[in-house]
């Protein structure tokens, strides 16, 4: 079976949600991967929820909220700009590619960006392969026994 | 009727253990209170004779030190079958501590590393210790040197924390007092601290927190007055619990994050992460990444002593 991309996207309410709503009432076609969540602006997109995505099975998350200068609560987006920075670089001293996090920039009028900002977002995560964070983590875990149990009877000096 | 207390460390630094003998003259306190039946750091027991003990037998266990391999871990589960109360003490036990930051890394890339590739180490033939050797019938094994570092909840159930690194020692006896008298707050709480955080008892001068450039403390001499983060200096205050008694504000360092993370916070360093970039006096994508690039190494920056108990715990594998 070929791999689909789980992606989470969180959109801000008074731009990017209602973008994505435009796509839906004009009928144009995006890729199903994104599950979508509302926020009432990207800046209260904290940096806990966009890791917790990841943990609970996210292959990529999408950021979207109203252009700069746009946003409903004035400095909301410059926030959400200035974490996205700086969650890239430690995700990626966790060993998780900074292309699976993603902010885009999306008004209310534009229905055909939206979708074309999820179908090049899914393109690119399904490039880099799933994520499986808490998976891995989980396995290595395993590998964590105490020795004798699993050396119990060895005897050779090889 | 007196106490029965074990006391051991993982993989510690034995700071732990130091700063309950500072407790000064109120160690004979202690010694009042409570029977010690274990302390490899400062006197000589057998796990042995902890082995024989029922169940429940000891009071309390103070365990100090990480969970790094499959001694630490095997000494918390013994402990936590012989007490009634089991202490996390300090920040190895409490979030992985500083040990923790190996969470960034394997066992293969440390045993390398430690082994064959540092600079000082000459090991042509690459010998590598083994875990399990036999020579002549002799079977010798030594525990595992584990993958992941754990905190002490990772491994066992844990009544109480006591944080910091160390734990001040006037809040270690407090912490006892509270055991001694049976004035504990409900199991999972952390004693021997406070419940706001640093920054809400700082005496330095906040103003307005506007970040347009971040230095180190070695690039600058701070002004003894205003609040580190304004003059751009990291500053754990906003997201560590207090209690420690500001002793780096009060030295003229900042705050590096040792007494963890308030309650209900998941993740103390994703929340500096969060603070951090809000206060930051830029909106363009390149003057914010030119900021940035003066916070050395964010990760470990963030979560110094707390990386093991973060919502990832370690580097993907
Ligand atoms: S950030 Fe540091 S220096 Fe500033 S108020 Fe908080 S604890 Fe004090
Ligand atoms: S100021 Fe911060 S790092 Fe220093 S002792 Fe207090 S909590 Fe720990």
């Amino acid at each position: 079976m070929s791999f689909e991309p789980r992606i989470v996207g969180f959109l801000c309410n008074w731009c990017s949600y209602t973008g994505a709503d435009l796509a839906g009432t004009a009928r144009i076609k995006y890729s199903p991967n994104i599950r979508s969540i509302r926020v009432m602006c990207s800046g209260r997109i904290d940096a806990t929820f966009i890791i917790k995505a990841f943990l609970e099975g996210a292959d990529g998350v999408l950021i979207a909220g109203c252009h700069p200068g746009d946003c409903h609560y004035q400095e909301g987006n410059y926030k959400a700009l200035r974490r996205y920075r700086l969650l890239k670089r430690v995700i990626t001293e966790y060993g998780i590619e900074p292309e699976r996090l993603c902010l885009e920039w999306v008004a209310a009028s534009e229905g055909e960006r939206f979708a074309r900002v999820v179908d090049e977002f899914t393109e690119q995560v399904r490039e880099l392969g799933p994520l499986e964070f808490r998976g891995s983590i989980e396995d290595s875990l395993k590998n964590d026994n105490p020795v004798h149990e699993e050396h119990a009877g060895l005897g050779t000096g090889e | 009727m007196k106490l029965k207390f074990a006391i051991f460390w993982g993989a510690a630094c034995g700071g732990c253990g130091v700063a309950i003998l500072d407790t000064h003259e109120k160690i004979l306190d202690i010694a009042d209170m409570a029977d010690i039946y274990l302390w490899p750091l400062a006197m000589d027991f057998k796990f042995a004779d902890v082995e024989k003990m029922d169940d429940g037998y000891l009071d309390v266990a103070l365990y100090s030190g990480a969970v790094r391999n499959a001694e630490n871990e095997e000494i918390a589960l013994l402990l936590r079958r012989k007490s009634k109360v089991m202490v996390a003490l300090g920040a190895c036990a409490h979030l992985g501590g500083i040990p923790g930051l190996a969470n960034l890394y394997t066992r293969e890339d440390i045993l390398n590393r430690v082994y064959i590739d540092s600079e000082s180490t000459i090991n042509e033939e690459k010998i590598i210790p083994r875990e399990a050797w036999n020579e002549d019938g002799n079977d010798l094994e030594l525990p595992r040197f584990y993958n992941t570092v754990k905190t002490l909840d990772q491994v066992v159930d844990v009544e109480y924390y006591i944080p910091g690194c160390p734990p001040v020692p006037l809040q270690i006896f407090s912490a006892l007092t509270l055991i001694r008298d049976g004035m504990l707050p409900p199991p999972g709480s952390v004693i021997g601290a406070g419940d706001r955080s640093l920054c809400d008892q700082c005496e330095r001068v906040k103003e307005e927190k506007k970040i347009s450039g971040i230095k180190r403390i070695q690039q600058v001499i701070p002004d003894t007055k205003k609040c580190f983060l304004e003059q751009g200096l990291i500053c754990l205050g906003p997201v560590t619990r207090s209690g420690c008694g500001s002793r780096c504000i009060n030295s003229g360092v900042p705050c590096r994050g040792c007494y963890g993370p308030l309650d209900d916070v998941d993740d103390q360093g994703v929340k500096m992460l969060s603070a951090l970039a809000s206060s930051l006096d830029a909106k363009e994508e390149k003057e914010i990444d030119a900021i940035l690039d003066g916070i050395v190494d964010p990760l470990r920056t963030f979560h110094r002593f707390s990386l093991a108990a973060s919502m990832l715990r370690r580097k993907k594998v």
